[in-house]
């Protein structure tokens, strides 16, 4: 008996080896990483082959067409050789009007100026080891807006030829309209965030109506009226531009959404901060101001940017009342008789698909950080 | 007396008119008032004067006045040239609820799939889903439908390129849309619609009688697939019963054209593939975010009882679920029916489309078809809004 365990109270006692234990299954390399997250399963297993078998079947010709097969040099007739790939020279040869439109050409060092300012500003705002960045805030939000339209419209005053705006275009313009668009959104959307939570009843009421009305209807609404019925609304012999219309009708309908976001952001705000500032005596403008605002808008900034990111995709409608932003001046490119080539049209959507992916997603990473750094604790 | 005085003294001096709060409030809630009013005078009186010496006469006379201009896809209203213009409002609006409402059920249907799959434990699986998400949620909405449109559908070869002349077609893709034969119920086909009725009706009944049981004896009883199974089953078994009572009817190949069978307009097809994917993009972020919400002891309270996973996804985490998903899930569909409105792009016959486009083009009466446009859109809003906030107000927490 190799092993007593009843009349030994010492313990279990061997003599000679056990038998060879089989190894351990792995639970490292590239074997048992499959296992554990393609092959766990039948289920998982089929799947993993129908997931394999569609990237399979997508990705490499997405690849060829994108990089591999395209076209990168040489003008409309190397395109119209080889149709089966993208035709880079398209968009080479057409980028300045993709990013300034029909402004003139000697003018545009202007639009340079602005877009390095811009960069340099989100730089400034985005990365947090820089100091005065609320001055930076005060500075793009309130200075910058003003700079830039009398660089881009110009100034006799200032020595710099007017340019009218039906020239502006391509991707400026989108700039334009969505940046105009959320700067003018932010204060009214801050009033009416604070009218619909207002005590006075109609006060409240007129905010509730203006923020349901322009959530309720789509923004192609909103251009169509900003085209047809603006000009009707206003006195006999008052005018306005095309493009300034626009953007008022693109600034209401987004000051609405951003009311919503702030109000979010208000009433996240524990009661005991306004008890505190009323404690404290801080008037109503004061509280606001100083004690709930900062904190409300701060954790609303994921908001905000997602609400900007809403807007900036949809400026590409101003394409239907005949404004020529980046999709539009494409669009228009596209039916160039020169450049009638089968893989030209894939190619100008494909280029406006992935200046816009770019745009989007980095805003998108940077608002899903801020709300990562927001939110902490429950987390595994 | 005395003590009437020494209240007197020890309360507050009555604050000055400006500096009582309730005061302020009416004179400021006046003041905007009166700016509203002024506002809204200026803008009516300016329309009249504008609208009088532009010569556009007011008022709806036009809806009852001859439209003269054909519609490609007119479904449930019969709609000629000669048809007024109400009509014309009437179709843009069927169309717009039409492309809304499957819009709405398919993004809901690969949204969950694939809010789903960005959770799964498979690797693979999960990163395709989340290439998707940020792919199509990135990317404007008119391109993807410009891109459905003219870069997809519109390419495809023609009718004539794919069939013979006279060849019976049953099913076809090409660029005058999809075509396929059409179903023609003969005679007993009534029959398959009763015994669907009366299994829905039954599998409801059967549902309450279990629930009842349950709760009494805590037996469990399959309802869903003893459900699934009639409601399936029965039609089926009387479809077959009856001998088949049902015939496709095919289109056929006239000399340029496809003849019959059903007709879906490729327009149709790139407005709601492209309003499917897009709006899928984001709601499967939101059921994502709210599979995430549910905290991780309520799945381990679930395991430590001895739930079984299965079960444990559908009483514990997706009920829970819900809660946080419904809410932004009907700012979706709100914004998948006014998206709608970019048919208006590609020419899809929806409201915006013939209504406030053609119509308003051909009669100039800016403001009235505007208002109707707008009513229209802000009703269905509000229709969206109040189902969802009654399925939402059926599903919350049930608190105190």
């Amino acid at each position: 008996m190799a092993i007593n365990d009843n009349a030994n109270p010492q313990g279990v006692v061997h003599d000679g080896n056990l038998p060879d234990k089989p190894a351990p299954m792995a639970t490292e390399g590239a074997v048992a990483w499959m296992r554990d997250n393609l092959f766990n399963g039948p289920f998982n297993s089929i799947l993993s082959v129908l997931a394999l078998a569609l990237v399979l079947y997508v990705l490499p010709g997405m690849l060829s067409w994108l990089i591999f097969n395209a076209n990168w040099t040489g003008g409309a007739e190397a395109c119209r050789v080889n149709p089966d790939g993208a035709c880079w020279p398209f968009v080479s040869s057409r980028w300045e009007q993709f990013l300034y439109g029909f402004y003139e050409k000697s003018e545009r060092w202007r639009i340079d100026i602005l877009l390095i300012i811009l960069a340099i500003g989100i730089a400034w705002l985005v990365i947090e080891r820089l100091p005065g960045r609320t001055f930076a805030a005060i500075l793009m939000l309130f200075v910058y807006p003003v700079f830039a339209f009398f660089m881009l419209y110009g100034n006799e005053k200032m020595g710099l030829p007017i340019v009218e705006t039906s020239q502006w275009g391509g991707f400026t313009l989108t700039l334009v309209i969505a940046l105009s668009g959320i700067v003018a959104s932010l204060p009214l959307g801050v009033l009416l965030a604070l009218g619909r939570r207002s005590k006075m009843p109609i006060i409240s009421l007129l905010s509730t109506v203006f923020i349901e009305f322009w959530r309720g209807i789509p923004l192609v609404a909103v251009l169509f009226m900003a085209t047809i019925m603006f000009p009707l609304f206003l006195p006999a012999g008052v005018t306005f531009d095309q493009l300034l219309r626009a953007v008022i009708g693109v600034a209401l309908f987004s000051s609405a959404y951003m009311a919503e976001v702030v109000r979010g952001g208000l009433q996240a705000i524990p009661k005991g901060q306004y008890e505190g500032a009323m404690a404290l005596g801080l008037p109503f403008g004061k509280m606001m101001r100083l004690i709930i605002l900062p904190q409300a808008l701060k954790i609303v900034i994921p908001g905000i940017v997602n609400t900007f990111i809403g807007l900036f995709k949809d400026t590409t409608l101003v394409l239907i009342i005949a404004l020529f932003d980046l999709l539009g001046v494409v669009q228009a490119s596209i039916a160039d008789p020169n450049w009638s080539i089968r893989s030209v049209p894939y190619t100008g959507y494909a280029f406006v698909a992935i200046v816009f992916w770019v745009c989007c997603y980095s805003m998108a990473r940077y608002s899903r950080y801020i709300e990562d750094k927001l939110h902490t604790g429950h987390k595994r | 007396m005395a003590k009437n005085s020494n209240n007197n003294a020890l309360a507050a001096p009555a604050p000055s008119f400006w500096r009582d709060p309730e005061k302020r409030a009416i004179v400021y809630q006046a003041l905007v008032l009166a700016f509203m009013a002024w506002l809204l005078y200026s803008i009516v009186n300016n329309t009249a004067t504008n609208m009088e010496s532009r010569g556009l006469a007011s008022g709806f006379g036009f809806l009852t006045s001859s439209a003269g201009f054909g519609i490609i896809s007119t479904p449930f209203v019969p709609y000629t040239e000669d048809s007024s213009y109400f009509t014309v409002f009437l179709v843009g609006l069927v169309n717009t609820i039409i492309i809304a409402f499957v819009g709405c059920v398919l993004a809901l249907l690969l949204g969950f799939i694939v809010g789903i799959a960005r959770l799964s434990s498979n690797w693979l699986v999960q990163k395709i889903a989340t290439f998707y998400i940020e792919l199509f949620r990135n990317v404007p909405l008119l391109l993807q439908i410009l891109f459905w449109y003219s870069a997809v559908l519109k390419p495809l070869p023609g009718p004539r390129e794919l069939h013979e002349a006279g060849e019976a077609v049953f099913f076809s893709i090409n660029n005058r849309g999809l075509i396929f034969a059409e179903p023609v119920g003969q005679e007993g086909f009534q029959y398959v619609w009763y015994a669907f009725f009366a299994a829905i009706v039954v599998s409801w009944l059967i549902r309450k009688w279990a629930n009842a049981r349950q709760m009494q004896t805590g037996q469990q009883f399959p309802t869903f697939l003893v459900g699934l199974g009639l409601i399936i089953g029965a039609p089926l078994l009387t479809y077959l019963f009856m001998g088949r009572p049902l015939e496709f009817v095919p289109a056929e190949m006239s000399r340029f054209a496809l003849r019959g069978g059903v007709t879906v307009i490729p327009e149709f097809v790139a407005l709601l593939l492209a309003l499917v994917i897009y709006t899928a993009a984001f709601i499967a972020e939101i059921v994502r975010a709210g599979i995430q919400s549910v905290s991780h002891g309520q799945t381990e309270a679930a395991s430590a009882l001895g739930v079984k996973p299965s079960h444990r996804m559908r009483l514990v985490v997706v009920p829970q679920a819900m809660r946080v998903i419904v809410p932004p899930l009907t700012s979706q569909f709100l914004n998948l029916t006014k998206n709608s409105s970019l048919a208006t792009a590609i020419a899809y016959p929806d409201l915006f489309s013939v209504f406030a486009g053609t119509t308003l083009n051909q009669t100039g009466q800016a403001v009235e078809i505007m208002a109707m446009t707008l009513a229209v859109y802000l009703t269905l809003s509000l229709l969206t809004s109040a189902f969802m906030n009654w399925y939402n107000s059926r599903i919350k927490l049930v608190e105190r």
